[in-house]
């Protein structure tokens, strides 16, 4: 520990728990300035619960909370604010139709008019003495996910927090911008600020951080020096026993093409292109990474393949195993499935498309089914069946399959939707960040779930973030860069660097590096 | 031949309380509340007023001992504290508890409607007066009281200058709502909460109170509607459910004027032209045909509500989290 | 100013599931709590005892067989909109033009009876009234529905504003009927040949009203909650984005579940004006179109309680409107009880589904 310095936050004996959940137990946890705190832990251990509760979002059951040895209770952001905490949450808190200016200088209580004027030169001062790139008359809506990172930054700077809570800031970043965001925040670090960064990504711990702490179920498990530990001793603690980090990739068999797309162009509602003259085949028996940066056309390309997105030229092709094409494009998902074509798609976002969570399991079960027979009435009974078959076999852990599904925790949520989808032995499997938000025992159930497909002789597309991952899980990567084909590279053999250097440059290969 | 000047202060008339209405239901959707109750407390403002006024008038020996002062301010505080409870009730309900505001904002209607027509049916009989029906012709002069030489003024004066204070005040308030939702910091921060409360709360902004604040004064304002209704527009005079239909027609201007109250000034003298054109329209014998010019203010509203809807922008878009209700420890 | 040792005085925590008998002990809680406020209201109105009050509601809602007929017709014609208004509420289709989508109902209805009173025999001009008023109703709730399937036209005001479309029309073919000239209304139509009544169910003529209605009601149950069509409109309100996931037909769901809605409207039209009313006037729709919309919430959308919910404000409206009559008050008194009423119910859904934590608390862990 570091006895030389106080604590600039000492939190003692927190609580919190919602409804019947226990979100934090009795945690305790030190800040000090100067220092870049870990705060480890996997999905649903109560890392954001105890950061909100600093932050003024939720407050607390029980538990004392004190800055700078005083004791202080936090009942609102504004509170928080005012003793100079500032957090960025995972989700932006950004006014979409306002600009960066209106956005950073929201709630002040400054005297006299409204200056927009001097409120944009102040956000340009600071932005240069960081290094930060935003404009600040931009609106939001206009903004790239970086850009507003940058604008929560700027709005936590802006008031003057010296005590700075990121939640997983670089889950939306490519690892150059991942690399910029460390360099200001050590430059923070060094000016003294206290810096508290939520994450679970074991090299941006070991690269970043000079201090960990552990969450596990709600409970503080410890912390120590970063420089005294290694990523499968923090994984340990995290999950409470030994893992085993690696991920399986069986060879594929006989891998033949099952998808082919051909100069797909889709724009947007606004115009804007989306994607641009995007070709590859994915096949079957394999698994078909894609690789980008956020909002660069992932959703798109797989929303067009499910028959969700109107597109404006180009086409898609499926080959049966007997060789013979089909045309899918311009088709809605009901005619596609009506070809026969058994396609399932796991979408980025569970409980608003995959899912309706104020239904139970089991009236989930039949979103796809819903339709079959000839009665005007549904079947009840085997979609009752499906549910527990998927519940037995995944080991989701609900009350009945009678629980509405987004009571559920997350890794249960995307088990529920992943059984669903290839209950019906798809022949192509679409999935969309499939382990975002999961904790890691959850992940590797999904990663293997995932390669079974393959094995059946699925053609598998993954879309992910995590770069690790895909270079780990999948056989081939295709690379996207702002709506076009950066390039496609094996899995095996990959270079992260190479990978990263494609997202962000069409085809990767800069002058300068 | 169309006689524009006696239709155009027809027009104003009719849509200044349209105005008063449309301005506090923009304040208050600007918050992120929509209340559907709108009608019922632009009732209530009417009847508060009319309370107001009649107790006094039946507290003087004679009515040509009226106090001008006392006439305007009576019933104006009375209005503003009838609405301004019709606006907690409100706030209470979907703010504090959380209830869904369509709900809410229709119970309110049926609440304020029946309020109005229950004092206005029954007020003579609860206060034993003596007298035949509530006709507050005193105190409504004082309201309608225009500019002495306006009708000197010829044409120019009889279009622009011949109204009661109440319909400059409707106009004033637009332009300085517009002003303050626009250009300071309360109007930033009031934007916030209606676009985004999670956003609005982080940065330290006290939601609770900028909904609770901006639906009472929307209400207030939207009170004074029915108040230049029955002071100004009706001479003084209630009877039950004449105010009509005119408290949705607000609510439908907000949406026609894309949120802004500058825009409202013009719209709802455009819309109080289209509710009296019925009048101005040669039918001769076919009497009936009016029952369908006076459709013409609700047709032109859907059409509106089209022509909206078909040219979508983002700065168009009514505030993001509009009918719903915040809750900070939402998961 | 932060280092006050305070929490905050009262803290709201969401609450976990509530047994089913205990949120609707809260429901009846705040009932009780309504009556009570009504009576204050009504003794500091009237000067009468709270009991002799109450006492006149029930005499004048259960006080003569008559009475009790009357307040059946009133509950199933409460009810039928209510129907009506609820699978577009399940979808989240704010229509609130239930007013218009009746009175679009019941001008067919009389343009039938009027039109081809003499052209028809009687049980044919009965069955095609009732054909005409649905689809009156039908194409009514349909237009708002198109253009919000289409382009996400506002749909609250669009229905609103078609509520008084409806009303003008009405007055306007009142004038083109009215009997005799002059007289601004049409009066009782076909009075003497009975012409395109329906029949009465021994000698009641609510009767076969609500055996309808009820029918109805069982009906619309089994079709939410059982049928394709009701599980596809379901998804369609949760998530619209769900729904094309699947491959459901947004825009066909939303004018199909619309001309339903207007469907059944329209035979709530035809019953008022075929079954009881044998006339149309602007205000036969009577508000109903409003009050559904709460009746539809307070009953959370579910057909079964919406008849208990149907029940209570009608209960509330014959009531107080004896109240009215026998203590010499304006009629509009029912308003306000019925919306103090409903703000009790409306506001104890809050405790419901939180509970609120005091400062006491927070202190003994400080210690």
């Amino acid at each position: 520990m570091m006895d030389n310095k106080t604590a600039a936050v000492k939190m003692r004996n927190i609580s919190k728990t919602f409804g019947s959940v226990v979100a934090n137990d009795k945690v305790w946890l030190d800040i000090y300035r100067g220092e870049i705190l870990a705060l480890l832990g996997e999905n649903g251990s109560g890392k954001t619960t105890l950061m909100n509760m600093l932050s003024g979002i939720y407050f607390p059951d029980e538990g004392e909370i004190s800055i700078d040895g005083k004791e202080v209770v936090i009942r609102s952001p504004k509170d928080a604010l005012d003793l100079g905490i500032g957090m960025i949450h995972q989700h932006f808190k950004l006014v979409d139709v306002l600009t960066a200016t209106e956005n950073i200088i929201l709630g002040l209580k400054d005297k006299g008019k409204l200056d927009l004027k001097a409120a944009s030169k102040k956000i340009r001062e600071i932005c240069d003495m960081y290094g930060f790139d935003v404009d600040p008359d931009m609106r939001i809506y206009e903004m790239s996910v970086s850009q507003k990172q940058t604008v929560e930054i700027v709005k936590v700077l802006y008031r003057g927090a010296d005590i700075l809570i990121l939640d997983e800031p670089t889950a939306v970043l490519t690892p150059q911008e991942t690399d910029k965001l460390f360099a200001v925040l050590r430059n923070m670090r060094d000016a003294g600020k206290a810096i508290v960064i939520i994450t679970h990504k074991m090299h941006e711990v070991e690269e970043l951080s000079d201090r960990v702490a552990v969450l596990r179920h709600g409970q503080f498990i410890g912390d120590m020096p970063t420089k005294n530990t290694n990523a499968q001793e923090m994984t340990n603690m995290m999950v409470g026993h030994p893992v085993e980090l690696n991920i399986e990739r069986p060879e594929p068999v006989d891998p033949k093409p099952r998808i082919e797309v051909k100069d797909l162009t889709v724009r947007s509602i606004d115009g804007i292109v989306k994607l641009d003259n995007v070709s590859f085949t994915a096949n079957s028996g394999e698994i078909l990474g894609i690789a980008g940066i956020s909002g660069c056309g992932q959703k798109e390309l797989l929303e067009a393949i499910a028959g969700l997105q109107p597109t404006e030229s180009g086409s898609i092709t499926y080959i049966n195993d007997d060789g013979e094409r089909e045309e899918i494009l311009g088709k809605d998902p009901l005619a596609i499935s009506n070809m026969g074509v058994m396609l399932s798609f796991v979408p980025e976002d569970r409980l608003g498309m995959g899912l309706v969570g104020n239904m139970n399991l089991s009236d989930n079960m039949m979103l796809r089914s819903f339709r079959r027979g000839r009665s005007p009435l549904t079947d009840r009974k085997s979609p009752r069946k499906l549910a527990q078959t998927v519940v037995d076999e995944l080991d989701v852990s609900t009350p009945g399959i009678g629980t509405q599904v987004r009571k559920l925790s997350g890794g249960n949520v995307q088990k529920v939707l992943v059984g669903r989808e290839i209950s019906s032995a798809p022949t192509v499997l679409l999935t969309a960040y499939a382990v975002r938000g999961l904790d890691i025992n959850s992940s590797y159930t999904i990663y293997d779930l995932i390669n079974r497909q393959k094995k059946k002789g699925v053609a598998v597309i993954y879309v992910g973030e995590d770069l690790d991952v895909l270079l780990e899980l999948c056989d081939r990567i295709l690379v996207l860069c702002g709506g076009k084909v950066s390039g496609i590279v094996p899995g095996r053999g990959a270079k992260k660097r190479d990978v990263g250097m494609m997202m962000t440059k069409l085809g990767g290969n800069s002058a300068d590096e | 031949m169309f006689d524009i000047v006696s239709f155009f202060p027809r027009a104003v008339m009719q849509g200044i309380p349209l105005l008063f209405g449309s301005t506090g239901e923009i304040i208050t959707e600007k918050s992120g509340n929509l209340n559907l109750g709108i009608p019922g407390i632009m009732y209530v403002g009417g009847i508060c007023g009319v309370i107001g006024a009649f107790l006094y008038e039946q507290s003087l020996p004679s009515p040509v001992d009226i106090n001008g002062f006392l006439a305007i301010v009576i019933p104006i505080l009375a209005c503003l504290l009838g609405s301004l409870i019709m606006g907690l009730i409100y706030c209470f309900l979907t703010v504090t508890l959380r209830a869904n505001q369509n709900v809410t904002g229709l119970a309110m209607t049926t609440f304020g409607i029946g309020i109005g027509n229950f004092f206005g049916g029954s007020l003579i009989k609860l206060t034993g007066s003596e007298v035949p029906s509530i006709a507050l012709s005193a105190t409504s002069a004082c309201f309608s009281k225009s500019l002495p030489f306006a009708k000197d003024l010829g044409w120019f004066g009889t279009m622009f200058l011949d109204y009661g204070f109440l319909a400059y005040a409707a106009i004033i308030i637009a332009f300085i709502t517009a002003y303050i939702i626009k250009k300071t910091r309360v109007g930033l921060n009031l934007r916030a909460v209606g676009e985004s409360p999670t956003t609005a709360d982080a940065a330290g902004i006290n939601v609770n109170r900028y909904k609770y604040i901006a639906t009472c004064v929307g209400s207030m304002i939207a009170g004074l509607g029915g108040l230049y209704y029955v002071m100004d527009y009706a001479c003084g005079v209630w009877s039950n459910d004449a105010f009509g239909d005119r408290g949705w027609l607000a609510i439908a201007l907000v949406i026609f004027t894309i949120w802004r109250p500058n825009v409202s000034v013009l719209a709802s003298i455009l819309f109080g032209g289209l509710y009296i054109l019925y009048l101005f329209i040669p039918t001769g014998t076919h009497l009936y045909m009016k029952e369908l010019y006076k459709m013409l203010p609700y047709v032109v509203t859907i059409i509106v509500l089209i022509v909206v809807s078909l040219k979508k922008s983002r700065n168009n878009e009514p505030p993001a989290s509009l009918g719903l209700a915040y809750f900070r420890e939402e998961r | 100013m932060n280092n006050s040792k305070q929490g905050p005085l009262v803290h709201i925590v969401k609450r976990g599931a509530l047994p089913r008998w205990r949120a609707w002990g809260i429901r009846l809680i705040a009932i009780v709590a309504a009556l009570i406020v009504c009576a204050i209201v009504t003794m500091t109105v009237t000067g009468e005892d709270p009991i002799a009050v109450y006492a006149t509601m029930i005499d004048g809602a259960f006080g003569s067989e008559r009475k009790v007929w009357n307040l059946a017709q009133s509950t199933a014609m409460l009810l039928g909109v209510s129907l009506a208004v609820t699978p577009a509420f399940r979808m989240r289709f704010w229509n609130i033009g239930g007013e218009g989508q009746v009175l679009a109902g019941c001008l067919a209805a009389a343009a039938c009876m009027i039109c081809l009173a003499d052209k028809l025999p009687n049980g044919l001009l009965i069955a095609v009234t009732a054909v005409a008023s649905i689809a009156a109703g039908a194409i009514w709730a349909g237009i708002p529905a198109f253009f919000k399937a289409k382009w996400n036209t506002n749909e609250t005001l669009f229905t609103l504003m078609m509520n008084y479309v409806a009303t003008q029309l009405v007055a306007f073919f009142v004038i083109v009927w009215e009997v005799p000239k002059g007289a601004g209304k049409i009066g009782i139509i076909n009075q003497t040949s009975q012409i395109g009544w329906l029949p009465t169910i021994g000698g009641n003529k609510y009767l076969l009203n609500i055996i309808v209605i009820l029918v109805l009601t069982v009906g619309l149950y089994i079709y939410l909650n059982y049928s394709k069509h009701g599980y596809e409109l379901t998804v369609v309100g949760e998530s619209e984005r769900t729904a094309r996931y699947v491959g459901i037909k947004v825009d066909r769901v939303i004018i199909r579940t619309m001309l339903l809605s207007g469907a059944i409207c329209g035979v709530v039209g035809f019953l008022l004006v075929s079954g009881t009313d044998h006339t149309v006037t602007t205000t036969i729709a009577g508000g109903r179109g409003f009050t559904a919309v709460m009746i539809s919430w307070l009953a959370k959308f579910n057909p079964v309680f919406m008849i208990l919910a149907s029940l209570l404000l009608a209960f509330l409206e014959k009531g107080a409107g004896a109240i009215s009559t026998s203590f010499g008050l304006n009629h509009s008194f029912a308003d306000i009880l019925t919306g103090i009423i409903l703000f009790f119910i409306i506001g104890c859904e809050f405790f419901i589904s939180y509970k609120l934590s005091f400062r006491k608390t927070a202190k003994k862990e400080a210690e």
